[in-house]
């Protein structure tokens, strides 16, 4: 049908037609897949949610003397980093806390400053101030630095994420006897409520189930600057059992991300405080999705009434790793506001922001139509999936 | 029927006093008490809601100002800070009330302060900060 190539020629020279994934479940139920696939070039996706497996890493200008950090000890704003690279690469990790933190000690904890509060700040223009402490070599005699820095400070700054951008997640619940606090959210006690963490037909994953058009090297929205496929995310399962549509019906893919974070702005990328569990980032991701051939639209017409979960027990089968199987659930479902579970009204609530997803694909098609974001062409397929030859 | 939310101040002396037994005893007013916090020796501090006719309604406050309680009416007491929301709607889950609702459309949140009843539950659901208690 057309290949990245033209797609990218067609974006330079402004003639691009660019569609968010809501807006083709509209156009492919009125025009056809056929139509809607010769219509639009490139359909953009986008999520904003909490992504635990977040960090930065940075690489510190060195002042005289020099010091060597690894091996050291090094907290930005009180807040510990891993020093166990070179002289001068630091890691920064979102959960990452004060040694002072009370954590869940007293319970449940608050966890209102980490890592990723560190990560919001240097994003915002604000200096986050450095401590690192080191034993001292004949290269690199210092022992002790401090400094107040911020992100330009830095030689380099750079948003990494070993896992993010699940294809497929839970909707949990609490069967038991007492409110538990978890990476869902807060769950009330019998089925009280129920929480999922999706953009549902917005989901990037979601829209290429079956991993056709992205792979390493995909460049992607991220945070709101631009970003980079990298990597199968860890805990990326390659064949996942699939239902109607090829949807993945139980846990499956998972991407590995980059991005410079000079350029990432605010509005997509957030610390998170929940309550009782940790510190996370809340990102904004968006996946462009190449329209190479028919069946590509097709997949990104799939509706939220298309679209199942499945339902988790948090209280017990979850922590213990039991699996089973309390039922499935529609993206449209969990939208209307409640659910029905074992006949009882259960009202939910997400963790993931359909509002700033929009965003995001939006944000996306517009860098596209302006000619800011051009597509690129996988270098490697990620596990189990197999590109798409029009590619 | 008349429906006020009110915030009533106790000085310490009326701590022990059965104020809002004879709030509704002698002028047949409904008492929700929706919050409620004593300090020792210090004031005593209650957001209720009254209900009655206008008339009752109207002698009992006088009765409480006639006693030395300060009321002031309820402006808001959680409040919701936008800039700080992302509208993911967790806080939606755990609202007893409709004070908290999704707008079917935008996705956005809808805070409607007149509809809550200032249980706080949404203060821990919120990963953001962005409900917070004004009491
Ligand atoms: S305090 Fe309670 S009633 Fe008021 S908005 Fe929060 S959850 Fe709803
Ligand atoms: S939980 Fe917080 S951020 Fe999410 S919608 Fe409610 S107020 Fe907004």
């Amino acid at each position: 049908m057309r290949s990245i190539e033209e797609i990218n020629a067609k974006i330079k020279s402004g003639k691009v037609v660019v569609a968010t994934a809501e807006e083709v479940v509209g156009l492919v139920k009125d025009k056809g897949v056929k139509a809607a696939a010769r219509q639009v070039d490139v359909v953009t996706t986008g999520t904003f949610g909490p992504m635990c497996s977040s960090g930065m890493y940075f690489n510190l200008k060195q002042s005289t003397p020099k010091i060597k950090c690894g091996g050291g000890r090094v907290t930005v704003d009180g807040v510990t980093a891993y020093a166990g690279w070179a002289a001068a690469d630091i890691c920064l990790g979102c959960t990452a806390l004060t040694d002072d933190d009370p954590r869940n000690a007293v319970y449940p904890g608050l966890f209102k400053f980490g890592g990723a509060h560190v990560i919001q700040k240097l994003v915002e223009g604000q200096k986050v101030k450095l401590e690192a402490k080191a034993y001292g070599t004949d290269c690199y005699p210092r022992k002790e630095y401090s400094a107040e820095l911020g992100l330009e400070d830095f030689n380099s700054a750079v948003l990494f994420n070993p896992r993010n951008a699940y294809q497929l997640y839970n909707v949990a619940i609490n069967l038991g006897q007492k409110t538990i606090y978890t990476y869902m959210g807060v769950l009330k006690p019998r089925i009280g409520n129920a929480n999922y963490s999706t953009t549902g037909a917005l989901s990037p994953l979601l829209n290429d189930p079956k991993l056709r058009t992205l792979g390493i090297g995909t460049r992607i929205f991220l945070g709101g600057g631009q970003g980079y496929i990298i990597w199968p995310g860890t805990q990326h399962v390659a064949e996942p059992k699939r239902g109607e549509h090829d949807l993945p019906l139980t846990p499956s893919a998972t991407v590995a991300v980059i991005g410079d974070l000079r350029g990432m702005n605010v509005k997509y990328l957030r610390a998170a405080s929940l309550t009782g569990y940790g510190v996370s980032l809340s990102l904004g991701f968006g996946l462009p999705i190449p329209v190479v051939d028919e069946e590509v639209m097709a997949f990104c017409a799939i509706s939220d009434a298309e679209i199942t979960y499945p339902i988790v027990d948090y209280s017990e089968n979850y922590p213990l790793g039991r699996v089973a199987d309390l039922g499935r659930v529609s993206m449209a479902e969990l939208m209307s506001g409640s659910i029905e579970i074992n006949g009882k009204k259960v009202p939910t609530g997400c963790l993931a922001s359909r509002a700033v997803g929009r965003q995001v694909a939006l944000e996306l098609k517009q860098m596209i139509s302006e000619g800011r974001f051009l597509l690129t062409r996988p270098v490697a397929p990620l596990p189990g999936a197999q590109l798409a030859a029009a590619l | 029927m008349a429906k006020k939310k009110l915030v009533l101040s106790f000085p310490p002396r009326l701590i022990q006093e059965p104020v809002t037994y004879n709030l509704i005893r002698q002028y047949d007013l409904q008492v929700n008490i929706l919050r409620a916090t004593v300090h020792p020796r210090e004031r005593g501090r209650m957001v209720v809601e009254l209900q009655g006719s206008k008339k009752s309604l109207d002698q009992g406050l006088a009765y409480l100002e006639e006693q030395g309680v300060q009321v002031d009416t309820l402006v808001q007491e959680m409040r919701h800070y936008d800039e700080r929301c992302v509208h993911c709607t967790a806080c939606t889950a755990v609202c007893p009330t409709d004070a908290l609702t999704v707008d079917s459309q935008t996705r956005e949140l809808v805070f409607d302060a007149s509809q809550c009843i200032m249980c706080e539950s949404c203060i821990a659901a919120c990963s953001y900060g962005a409900m917070e208690s004004q009491f």
